[in-house]
Order: structure tokens, then sequence, then C-alpha cells
């Protein structure tokens, strides 16, 4: 953001007395561009799940609406904005009308210290990585808020469910997290990025057995942060019909969607952002990339871009694909996963981290041994996957088909 | 003693790891297998090629009537078994238009079906003493107006004489289908409905009955 004003003030001389309302235009500015961001990243993300979820399912899914279907969610964004706004008799006005946007804010403000590329950034906060698990904490206000205010029994359970797993999957979320930071010695989410590299074994996934661990475990808390299939709990539609905004119509209903699919732009970013390397040109260092001018500096800018892009698409595809494989867990087994397994091996994970940091420094032969040995670990479950992947085709007997749009 | 807890709780880490990994093997299959939906009724690729038609129902599948009208013999068996009375068949004796002798015969001036009101029941076929009236394969006909789904068997301007039965012959007819293929297939699916001439009904209240009227 202040790179914004300080270009905008050298590219026109603005006088002194217009400068807080240059800051407070270019803060306008990019908080529409962050939540249009946030809101079309959200209707690709479900056509993406809808085509995900129909192949899947040995469907095709939707395909009617613009090529391929890519228009669907022009159509369904229609749909719900034209809905009528039903606000129940008994809810209580304010908090029901509210809480929505609360939900909506806590998960677009986030999206501010997410970085795209080495310059494509909201702001770059030395506190970055803490202010977006505050603030996407805030969520579970409006969720509960809607809960309580809708005035129906479903709602009220769904929103106390909601509010039980956050604030229990907070925890292992945060610690997974923690040993990013401990290694680039910072929270800013850039910084983070800096010290990692672009080649596999210079990510914080391979950087020990541990790490590999830890990103399993964000994984999973992150699902359970976003209320994703298999933790999906808070809306349960065969207990809650549809737990916290059953009540919600139109507009609002929309509202509560964009939070959810936003976030996990949210998860999976911050994932990409720990363990995966960021935007990281793999052969390109982070001081070619700065003292990179003109033409070279926009195309590492696009390649950081693409390869951002390209490493949530991964985390993304696994989300979505997680969500059609696992059937939703009990609400105590939700509880036994996040106390029983994930928080105690997080803390003993994170342990030995600080242990195997002490003996093998990121820089050391033995610690680069390490990384490689754990990018060939990898390497070969991602070849035993497909391998498995195979298998599958193999034993239905069937043939292999390549072409994704149909 | 293996099971204990702390046995099983790795054991519980191991097992849930593993398949979870073995599900997503599964679910990832499919992302590189033919879905089995076929786009009815036609391939988006080339929309020229139809998938599903007719020919791939059973044979005694229930679907469009047809009439041959060449071995109908007017004995008004399915207009009577229609449990809807979608079928409706005018016999009268007139001289038929092309007749020298210009003698009275009896002829079919009227042969309708009302495939919208058509309950697909398949009474009507039952007790047709040719083999004349049957259902066939076909079954797509989408149509803008339901008056485009009135099927008329006989042209009033040609009145059709009826078939005669004869012992121990067996009534030559063509092959089921071939009849409703050439009426239902490849229509105008937005042709506009045909005028039917107005049937005069009686209106409520403006009565010229007089058999309730008070005696003089």
């Amino acid at each position: 953001m202040r790179a914004l004003v300080d270009l905008l003030n050298r590219s026109f001389a603005v006088p002194a007395v217009y400068q807080p309302y240059l800051a407070a235009g270019v803060i306008f500015v990019l908080a529409f561009v962050i939540v249009v961001f946030a809101a079309v990243y959200s209707g690709v993300l479900i056509f993406a799940e809808r085509r995900v979820a129909g192949r899947i399912m040995s469907r095709i899914g939707p395909n009617r609406v613009g090529p391929h279907g890519l228009l669907q969610f022009v159509a369904d964004a229609v749909k719900l904005i034209v809905k009528e706004d039903i606000i129940p008799d008994a809810s209580d006005r304010p908090l029901y009308r509210f809480a929505p946007y609360l939900m909506t804010m806590g998960v677009f403000a986030g999206f501010v210290v997410l970085p795209l590329s080495p310059h494509v950034i909201g702001a770059d906060l030395n506190i970055g990585l803490l202010y977006v698990l505050a603030i996407t904490a805030i969520a579970v206000v409006g969720v509960l808020m809607s809960g309580w205010a809708s005035n129906s029994k479903w709602s009220l359970f769904g929103g106390m469910r909601s509010a039980a797993q956050i604030v229990s999957y907070e925890i292992p979320n945060a610690l997974a997290l923690l040993p990013g930071v401990l290694l680039a010695g910072t929270l800013s989410t850039q910084a983070i990025i800096r010290a990692q590299g672009g080649w596999p074994w210079e990510w914080y996934v391979f950087h020990s057995p541990m790490m590999l661990a830890l990103f399993v475990i964000y994984f999973i808390a992150a699902l359970a942060e976003g209320a994703r299939i298999p933790f999906d709990l808070p809306e349960g539609e065969s207990e809650l019909v549809a737990g916290y905004f059953t009540e919600y119509t139109g507009f609002r209903f929309a509202a509560y969607f964009v939070g959810e699919l936003a976030h996990t732009w949210i998860a999976g970013s911050l994932a990409v952002i720990v363990f995966l390397g960021g935007w990281q040109i793999p052969g390109v260092s982070v001081a070619e990339i700065d003292a990179a001018q003109g033409g070279m500096l926009w195309l590492y800018e696009a390649l950081a871009l693409a390869i951002f892009v390209l490493k949530m698409i991964f985390v993304v595809f696994l989300m979505i694909q997680l969500r059609w494989t696992l059937p939703r867990v009990r609400v105590d087994q939700m509880m036994v996963i996040c106390w029983k397994y994930l928080l105690p091996i997080t803390f003993v994970a994170l342990f030995l981290i600080l242990g195997f940091m002490l003996v093998w420094p990121w820089e050391s032969v033995g610690g680069l041994l390490w990384r490689v040995a754990m990018t060939a670990v990898g390497l070969g479950v991602v070849v035993v996957y497909f391998w498995r992947v195979r298998y599958n085709i193999v034993a239905a007997r069937d043939r292999l088909y390549l072409k994704f749009w149909i | 003693m293996t099971h204990t807890a702390v046995h099983r709780y790795f054991h519980n880490v191991a097992t849930s790891t593993t398949s979870i990994f073995e599900g997503l093997a599964v679910t990832m299959s499919w992302m590189f297998r033919r879905p089995y939906t076929i786009q009815y009724p036609y391939s988006p690729r080339d929309p020229k090629t139809r998938l599903g038609g007719p020919e791939t129902l059973p044979e005694r599948y229930r679907g469009f009537l047809e009439v041959d009208m060449d071995i109908c013999s007017a004995c008004l068996a399915c207009e009577r078994a229609c449990p809807v009375d979608c079928i409706r068949i005018d016999v009268e004796k007139i001289v038929l238009p092309n007749d020298p002798e210009k003698k009275e015969q009896r002829a079919m001036t009227r042969f309708d079906i009302d495939m919208a009101k058509c309950m697909f029941c398949g009474l009507c076929s039952e007790p047709c003493p040719t083999g004349a009236i049957r259902h066939t394969q076909h079954f797509e006909s989408p149509v803008t107006s339901p008056l485009n789904l009135l099927m008329r068997f006989v042209d009033p301007a040609k009145p059709v004489i009826p078939y005669k039965v004869k012992k121990g012959e067996e009534p030559k007819t063509k092959p089921r289908g071939e009849i409703a293929a050439a009426m239902y297939v490849n229509r105008a699916w937005d042709a506009p409905a045909p005028k039917l001439p107005d049937i005069p009904r009686p209106v409520p209240g403006t009565s010229t009955d007089t058999s309730t009227a008070t005696p003089k």
C-alpha cells in the first residue's frame, strides 16, 4: 500500500494537504480490489468444485452456462441476489442483518497480508501471520451472532458448533505454522517466502520429517477452520438443515457462501507461503528479483504470480478432492481429532524441530541432506499415489480418459 | 501385549493416514476415467450426433402410439378400452369422393389420438383384433403447444374403408415404428398450434334447453 502511495507521489506532485486523502483513496481502491478478487475467486472456486465433484462422482457437472459452464457462478450469483430477502419475525433484526457482513469482513480482511508475487500484496505487515490468524477468527463472531440472532434452534446449534470447532482448531492451526516463523525469524508473510527458495528442497515443508507432518496437520486444521468437509459440522445438512445460515436468504446467504469459499484462499495461501515456498521462482534468487529492472521485473513478477497460483491450485484442488472423498466426522470425533491427536503431535513436532534446528541448521550440509532426503520422500509419496491411482483404474477394467473439458 | 492404549493411538494415526491416502487415490482415479453420463440428446462436441434414440429402448417399450390404417377394422375396441378417452374414431356411412358408383359405404372419417392425454397404459393395443394400434419405441416429441400432439391418422378429405378380417389370414402390416417415425421424428418443435374447429359449448345460464322449463 505504501509503495503505491509512494509511486503516486513520485508520478504526480500531490500537495501535502491532500496526502491523507491520497492514502485514504489508495486504501479504498485496494480494499475494493481485494473484495472483488475474493468474490471472483469464490465464483471460480465454486465452478471448479462442482466440476471436480462431478468427475469424482462419474458425472460431468454444470457445463451449460457459458463456455464449459464457466459462467455458471454468474448465473448463481444473479439468482441469489434477485431472491427475496427474508428476515424472520422473531429474529434480532440488527444482529441478524449485520452477522453475514461480519463474517465476510473477517475473511476479506485476511487477504490484505497474503502476497501473490514479490510486489503484489495489500500490505506487508511485520506481524502478517499473526494478523491473518487473528482477523480470520473474527468470522466466528459473525457465525455465532447469526446463530443467535436467527432465533432458530438449528442456527444456534450450528453457531455453537462452529464456535467450538474454530476455537479448538485455532491452536493446532497456529502451532503448525509456528516452525515456519521460527525458521524465517519473522512473522511477515513476504519475509517468510524470501527465507525459502524456488526448488522443492528449499521449501519449509521438506525441512524435516516433523515439518512434513506439520504440513498435514496444518492442512487438517485449516479445513476445520474453514468448516469444509469433513469438518462442516456447523452446517451439517443431515442434522441442522444448513446450520447457522438456515434462516438466511438472498444476498446475505450468498455473503456466507463467499466468505466460506474465500476462506479456502486464505487457508491454501498460508500453506503455500509457510510450507511450499510461496512465489519463489526455481533457479532465480530473491536478490536477482530485487535487482531486476523494467522488462525483467515484469517477467519475474508474472513468473512468480504463475508459480504462486499453480501452487494454490494444487492445494485448493486437494481441499476440493478431500471434500468429495471423506464423509463428515461426528462432533465428538471432531473434538478427539483436535485435542487428542493434532495438538499433542503438533507440540511434539514443534519441540523436535527446535532440537533439529540446533543440530542441523538451515545452511549446514546435514540440513541440506535432510531436505533432499525429505524431497525424495515427498516425491516417493506422489509416485506411490499415482501408482495407486493407476491401480484403481486398472482394477476397474477402465481405460484412461484424459479429457477434462466435456 | 500389543493392544495397549499407546499402540492403539499410533495405530489410529497410521490407519487414518493410509486410508485417507487410499481414498484420495480412488477419487483421483475418477478424474482420469470417462464419466458415465451421456449428455442426452446430443454430445456438445458434435451436435449432429444424437445419443439415445428409440432404437436403444427395449422392444416392448410403451412409447407413442401408431395406427396402421391399412389393417384397422374400425371395431372401436381401442376407443372403448381407453381409460382417458384420448382416442376418437368416427365411422360414417358416406359416399367416397372418388367412388364412381356413388354407393354409400362404411368408412372412417376420423381417427385421432391425443398423445398429450395418453397415459401409455397399453389397454388399447390389447383388444385390437388385427394389431393395427400399437405402442412404438418413439418417445421424444417436444412441442410448444399440446395441440401439436393431437395425432390424426385419417385425413378428413380421404375417408378410410375398414379392413375386413378374413378367417385364417394374418393381416400384413408395416414394420412397427415406421408410421410413428414419419409422424413424430424430425418435427419442428416450435411449430404453431393447428387451428382446430370451434366446438360450440353450452354457456351456463344461457341454456336453451326447455326440459326444465315450467309447463304451460
